[in-house]
């Protein structure tokens, strides 16, 4: 008796398994590309938009998942360990493409790679094509011209420059932002800078984006080309970097003191309201000031001038523009589906469908030779970075920060920049810290 | 009747049994496996040997991790079960309005740790306004609000322990210890904290192990800001897994590492405290 009643467990057990693991074998049948976005602020495009016009047109489904903000990479590993992984998923360059090795097929064969203009900005590896950027950002300052006319035309300025196009380097924004915060009350605000966001999480404006400017001056004057890693990092630039660092402090809406409670959407939103008139932040941002409730910036106000920290000749040097975000297709799917996946992304990038998305909905400023000019966004600060990266005399500073050589790094220098707003640690310390951290990391990573 | 139940019995463990392998017993095992492996999903690695044990210690980090946790640990286990005690005391002296209480102070347990993390965060910082600092000025302003928070979180529970074992204590035997003219304090020493002793035990069981697992309060709270000197362990595990490149196993290993060194923490805690406890 008590066998028998063993030997039937046993068989349910069979059964509640084979229920259990037999319904994942299924999906395979409908052709489908799964996508794994990165950029949650754009998940609804993909899945209302995209998605069904690209099944519209061709009968190919689209499967998009979107990773929380700040989690892509936990998601990203546990979607890759999975019998139906990503076959499109996104990398933000070269360190970040170290940790998937495994998974990221060559693209040299693929219409994708085929319709991008410049082949150089590819990650590449052994003579391989791994990943291909898909949309350019740039960042910089972000003025409020309306709020910088009204200084202009205050009668006791105490610079001799007409307007906010004029400032060109760090020596005259200093005289701008110095004198307005003399004036803030006659401007109707509360300071010059929107608040420098330091609680967790919201660092990376400054350990990644400020921390690019030195950054990417030293490897200029090194000749060391933007996207190949380095152990040899002196952060000779520092002392230019703490002059704008002060300058950003000094002139806050927030006291220091108050800054580890204020996070991005905080400063943005203070732009915003038109409590501050300059924040530092990218093209992506735009979105950001629009959607604010009460919002008193007009759109052709929002401008953007580039972040000047006093080394000899800046005025040549634009906005940062670059990217960090590339595409890459999993090589440990079958061919039949990285096949579908150029597709799609070339369909994206070329079609009409596609580029009208793109431009209306995604908002990317495209690296494709697809893309004809009025075919670009036209979101007021995406139309700026255009205008920056075309302007006479001026060049563009590239994303020396792809290469800092982990988030750990990242994590540290932003942390030392916190202490340093408390005086707990100073300025020598932050950048001493910051050269034998990038040395540290560096080496564990290689 | 019995035999009935003893033959269909593997049939109704079975699913609990299919839950605890699958939720328990695999990542486990996987878990111990992956960290002598360099991997960067869980399915795909190599073996490396002891090198992620090694590589733990390439910076001070878990040390500090560590230190910061064993103090944290300490003084809330401490606090937590103080507090909670005399809370029962107080409420099982028959006071009116003692259900009302016990419920109130119940209540922050039911509040997930990320929330009461957002909670503590924004009552900190507004108490630190005045002085023109945030909870992530100074370290020991991160280290006091956890401390608050653990406490907020943890008091009413284990409270409701100690109530249970307060109210099975036999009331003749402090009427006899009243009439042998043993004071309040005499008759808490000698009576009423013997007789606990099996709920002071749970309890230090308790407190001690979830100051060693905190991970989502110390997250929302302070994110082990600033300068990563307010990181318990479960944080810096998560931390290491995530923000280096390659260094997954070793996160892997701090773990095993971590679930060895609470095990032994907490049963050698567990063998002391028992000693303690009486028969009645």
């Amino acid at each position: 008796m008590k066998r028998k009643s063993i030997v039937l467990t046993l068989l349910l057990a069979l059964l509640v398994a084979s229920f259990a693991f037999g319904a994942g074998t299924k999906e395979d049948a409908a052709k489908e590309v799964y996508f794994l976005n990165f950029k949650p602020e754009i998940a609804s495009v993909y899945e209302d938009k995209v998605a069904p016009a690209f099944e519209a047109e061709t009968g190919i489904k689209l499967k998009v998942v979107t990773a929380a903000s700040g989690t892509y990479a936990a998601t990203l590993k546990s979607e890759l360990a999975k019998s139906n992984p990503p076959t499109i998923f996104q990398t933000n360059g070269p360190v970040g493409l170290a940790g998937s090795l495994n998974y990221v097929s060559d693209l040299k064969n693929t219409q994708f790679y085929k319709i991008l203009s410049d082949k150089s900005m590819a990650l590449t590896k052994d003579g391989q094509v791994l990943s291909i950027p898909y949309a350019v950002e740039g960042y910089g300052l972000i003025y409020n011209d309306a709020i910088m006319r009204a200084y202009f035309a205050l009668p006791n300025k105490a610079v001799s420059i007409k307007s906010a196009e004029e400032i060109t380097s760090f020596a005259l924004l200093k005289a701008v932002v110095e004198d307005m915060t003399r004036n803030k009350t006659r401007l109707g605000i509360n300071g010059v800078f929107a608040s420098t966001s330091m609680a967790p999480g919201n660092d990376w404006r400054w350990q990644t984006h400020l921390v690019n400017v030195p950054i990417a001056y030293e490897f200029r004057d090194k000749g060391i080309e933007t996207g190949i890693e380095t152990d040899d990092f002196a952060f000779t630039y520092a002392n230019e970097m703490k002059q704008l660092w002060d300058l950003y402090l000094d002139n806050s809406t927030t006291a220091r003191g108050l800054l580890g409670s204020k996070s991005v959407d905080d400063a943005m939103a203070e732009f915003a309201l038109g409590q501050a008139a300059i924040v530092q932040n990218g093209n992506w941002g735009a979105a950001q000031i629009l959607g604010v409730q009460g919002n008193k910036v007009a759109e052709n106000d929002i401008k953007f001038m580039p972040i000047y920290i006093g080394v000899k000749g800046e005025e040549h040097d634009g906005l940062n523009v670059g990217t960090e975000n590339y595409l890459c297709i999993n090589s440990q799917v079958s061919a039949e589906k990285r096949d579908l996946a150029d597709q799609f992304l070339t369909w994206l990038f070329s079609s009409d469908t596609g580029k009208a998305i793109v431009k209306n909905d995604l908002m990317f400023i495209t690296p494709f030779n697809t893309f004809k000019d009025h075919e670009l966004p036209s979101d007021p600060l995406a139309k700026e970075v255009i205008r920056w990266m075309n302007k006479d005399g001026v060049t563009s500073m590239p994303w020396a920060f792809s290469v800092i050589p982990s988030g750990q790094w990242k994590t540290d220098f932003g942390a030392d920049l916190g202490e340093y707003i408390n005086g707990k640690m100073s300025w020598n310390d932050v950048a001493k810290r910051a050269v034998a951290s990038w040395k540290v990391e560096y080496d564990l990573a290689h | 009747m019995d035999k009935t139940l003893r033959r269909w019995a593997p049939l109704f463990v079975l699913p609990a049994l299919i839950c605890f392998f699958i939720a328990f017993l695999v990542p486990m095992i996987m878990g111990l496996v992956l960290s002598f492996f360099k991997f960067s999903t869980v399915t795909d690695g190599v073996f490396v040997g002891w090198s992620n044990y090694k590589r733990i210690f390439t910076d001070m980090d878990f040390i500090r991790s560590l230190w910061m946790n064993v103090r944290f640990t300490i003084v809330t286990v401490i606090m937590i079960n103080v507090l909670a005690f005399f809370l029962a005391l107080l409420l099982t002296q028959g006071v009116k309005g003692t259900n009302i209480y016990r419920t109130i102070f119940f209540m922050p347990n039911l509040i997930g740790g990320i929330v009461l993390g957002w909670i503590w965060l924004l009552i900190i910082n507004g108490i630190l306004l005045p002085k023109n600092a945030t909870i992530i000025t100074d370290p020991k302003y991160g280290f006091w609000g956890l401390v608050a928070l653990a406490n907020w979180q943890n008091i009413g529970y284990m409270m409701v322990i100690y109530i249970a074992g307060i109210q099975t204590i036999n009331k003749d035997l402090i009427e006899a210890a009243q009439i042998d003219g043993a004071n309040a304090w005499i008759r808490l020493k000698s009576v009423i904290l013997p007789s606990v002793m099996p709920a002071i035990t749970i309890c230090s069981f308790l407190t001690l192990t979830s100051g060693f697992k905190l991970f989502d309060q110390n997250l929302a709270l302070t994110a082990g800001n600033p300068a990563r000197k307010t990181e318990m362990l479960a944080l810096n595990i998560y931390n290491t897994f995530y923000t280096r490149t390659n260094f997954e196993g070793v996160g892997q290993a701090k773990a095993v590492l971590f679930t060895i060194l609470v095990a032994i923490i907490a049963l050698t805690q567990l063998a002391l405290t028992r000693q303690k406890e009486v028969e009645v």
